[in-house]
């Protein structure tokens, strides 16, 4: 299911609790890197990995919107919703990148190229309005500046 | 006039600030090493707590009450957890400590377990801190590797190990005990106090929960003094705080500034004004969980706890945003309680049933098919959620809501087709967004 090395880094975050379930959200952090999302598959494999149950991981993976239990594309945008944003220019990057990618809230374009979602305050609302491209904050955005950044993203 | 007082930002500009060279080269780690040294454990909580040091996370609590109320005879292992799960709306101070200086937070991280001897930290952040993830990860690295953290620490026989845990992107997981449930891998709903942390909190052992900001004042504190730092600002609130300016003025970011000054020579002096020459409508002062202020509030408001509860509003986590006269207030409440809605973490009947509610209510206005009976029944609604759930999510989205909704009236009445407004008006069409 992974590298050797992926199996240390594993191992590694395991060892920092007392208790292997704790180890919970930072192992699905990897395992979405390394997969792309939450795979029902690579919930198994943590079930084991940590001593617990399946539907363990899965009441863990379907609370958090930041794991993925659905494939998305080979990028991920992440448009802060939240008020400071909303109030500063967000609301027009939003409706953008809808009609830019010509795709809705969580939806993937069809070439599996972007997901565009949403994500409440990013901690960033003086620097509004902001948006997560594959994890990486982008702030005080023009709509030229997003679509360059967007172009930068193959 | 306002004057900033950069303490736990004094070096957010120093080049290469994240390095632990750099750190040390202005005087980092010293203090730590000096209190292990020289310092008993009662004695650190008792200055701590003479500072007046109130927590920065948002309730306000005194982190040296909390570690005094941490059991000393146990043969549990304790915890300290610090909180950087920042999520609150309109806050955004916690990043720069960790994307600009993350040895001071350790620094403090090394201070605060020494005290109530905790033998292992969580830095708990929020995923989508990228920058400040690496910045702290490479910093807990170069800490243990001077010494700082691990066996035997300075020769003082003093252990502790400190990690990293990303959590991911649930807003709930700032809250103490439901940050407790993520990192034991659980749903991260929030538990019923008592029994509180500080008794039973991971693993049932005694933990303690401190925002980053929190445990950053905390070397100051000992370097300076609890006299220096119950000078500062307010005496009935003392400190420096990094207050977050976001919306409509010229001049947005993160500001330190002592506690006790005036809202509006903030706004007027720093921060430039309001932007495009606007008048100012509505400030939410203290992180969205807290009531809306109007402009002749704003006015005569001082930033400290006396003053802003004179107002009947909090300062929270000190994120303040401001609205000028083109927002629509119903667009913006409707924006936040759909944040609400979208972090309740379902646990709670009143909350999980309450704000998704809320938002329908709210759409109605924003659609211009409000219906005259709506104010009173969010009003309701809100009475019905307000202390009746586990955490204060629920009272955190109440209190901006019906703030809001006892302040600008009006601007749901004109959202009533053909109603008779409280002014007599007849309102035609409904304002949709801040046109």
């Amino acid at each position: 299911m992974f590298s050797a090395d992926v199996i240390d880094e594993l191992k590694e975050i395991r060892s920092h609790y007392p208790v292997a379930k704790a180890a919970m959200v930072p192992v699905l952090h990897v395992v979405q890197r390394e997969k792309g999302w939450c795979d029902t598959e690579s919930q198994a494999w943590v079930a084991e990995f940590l001593d617990v149950t399946a539907i363990e991981v899965f009441e863990v993976v379907t609370f958090y919107p930041m794991l993925y239990d659905k494939p998305v594309g080979r990028h991920t945008i992440h448009v802060c919703r939240t008020v400071a944003c909303d109030a500063c220019g967000g609301k027009e990057l939003w409706q953008h990148l809808e009609h830019k990618l010509g795709v809705g809230r969580g939806e993937t374009t069809g070439d599996g190229r972007f997901t565009l979602r949403s994500a409440e305050c990013l901690a960033s609302c003086g620097t509004a309005p902001v948006l997560l491209l594959d994890g990486e904050r982008h702030e005080n955005l023009t709509l030229e500046q997003t679509d360059k950044l967007l172009e930068s993203a193959s | 006039m306002i004057q900033e007082n950069k303490v736990l930002s004094a070096r957010f500009g120093t080049p290469d600030s994240c390095s632990i060279e750099t750190y040390r080269r202005d005087g980092g780690y010293q203090t730590y090493v000096e209190t292990l040294r020289s310092r008993q454990p009662d004695d650190i909580i008792d200055e701590v707590k003479r500072s007046g040091l109130r927590g920065r996370g948002g309730a306000g609590v005194s982190p040296g009450m909390t570690w005094s109320f941490v059991p000393k005879q146990t043969d549990k292992p304790k915890y300290l957890c610090v909180n950087g799960d920042e999520s609150e709306p309109g806050t955004f101070k916690d990043r720069q400590i960790l994307e600009f200086d993350p040895h001071a937070l350790l620094e403090g991280v090394g201070i605060s377990c020494f005290a109530f001897g905790a033998s292992t930290c969580y830095v708990y952040l929020r995923c989508e801190f990228a920058e400040g993830i690496r910045a702290v990860q490479k910093a807990i690295k170069e800490a243990y590797e001077a010494g700082f953290f691990g066996k035997d620490i300075a020769g003082t026989g003093f252990d502790l190990d400190c990690y990293l845990h990303i959590g991911a992107g649930a807003y709930i997981c700032g809250e103490e005990t439901s940050l407790l449930n993520s990192i034991e891998g659980v749903r991260p709903y929030p538990r019923n106090k008592p029994p509180f942390p500080a008794v039973e909190g991971l693993w049932g052992c005694p933990t303690v929960i401190n925002n980053v900001e929190t445990i950053t004042n905390i070397p100051h504190i000992l370097k300076n003094g609890a006299e220096w730092h119950a000078k500062l600002g307010h005496a009935d609130d003392p400190g420096v705080r990094l207050w977050c300016v976001s919306g409509h003025v010229n001049k947005p970011g993160v500001y330190e500034f002592e506690t006790g000054f005036k809202l509006q020579d903030l706004i007027d002096g720093p921060c430039g004004g309001m932007r495009d020459g606007r008048k100012l409508k509505a400030v939410i002062p203290g992180g969205s969980s807290s009531k809306v202020l109007l402009p002749d509030e704003v006015a005569r408001v001082t930033m400290d706890t006396p003053g802003i509860r004179a107002l009947g509003s909090s300062l929270g986590s000190a994120g303040i945003m401001v609205f000028d006269d083109r927002t629509c207030m119903v667009d913006a409440i409707l924006n936040l309680m759909k944040f609400y809605a979208h972090e309740s973490c379902g646990q709670c009947t009143p909350c999980r049933e309450g704000t998704p509610w809320v938002v329908k209510i709210l759409q109605r206005f924003v659609d211009g098919r409000g219906r005259p009976q709506d104010m009173e029944l969010l009003l309701d609604i809100a009475a019905n959620m307000e202390g009746r759930t586990v955490c204060a999510l629920a009272d955190g989205a109440c209190w901006p809501l019906t703030s809001i909704v006892q302040k600008f009236r009006h601007e749901f009445e004109a959202m009533i087709p053909s109603a008779k407004t409280s002014s007599g008006r007849t309102a035609t069409a409904a304002p949709t967004g801040a046109a």
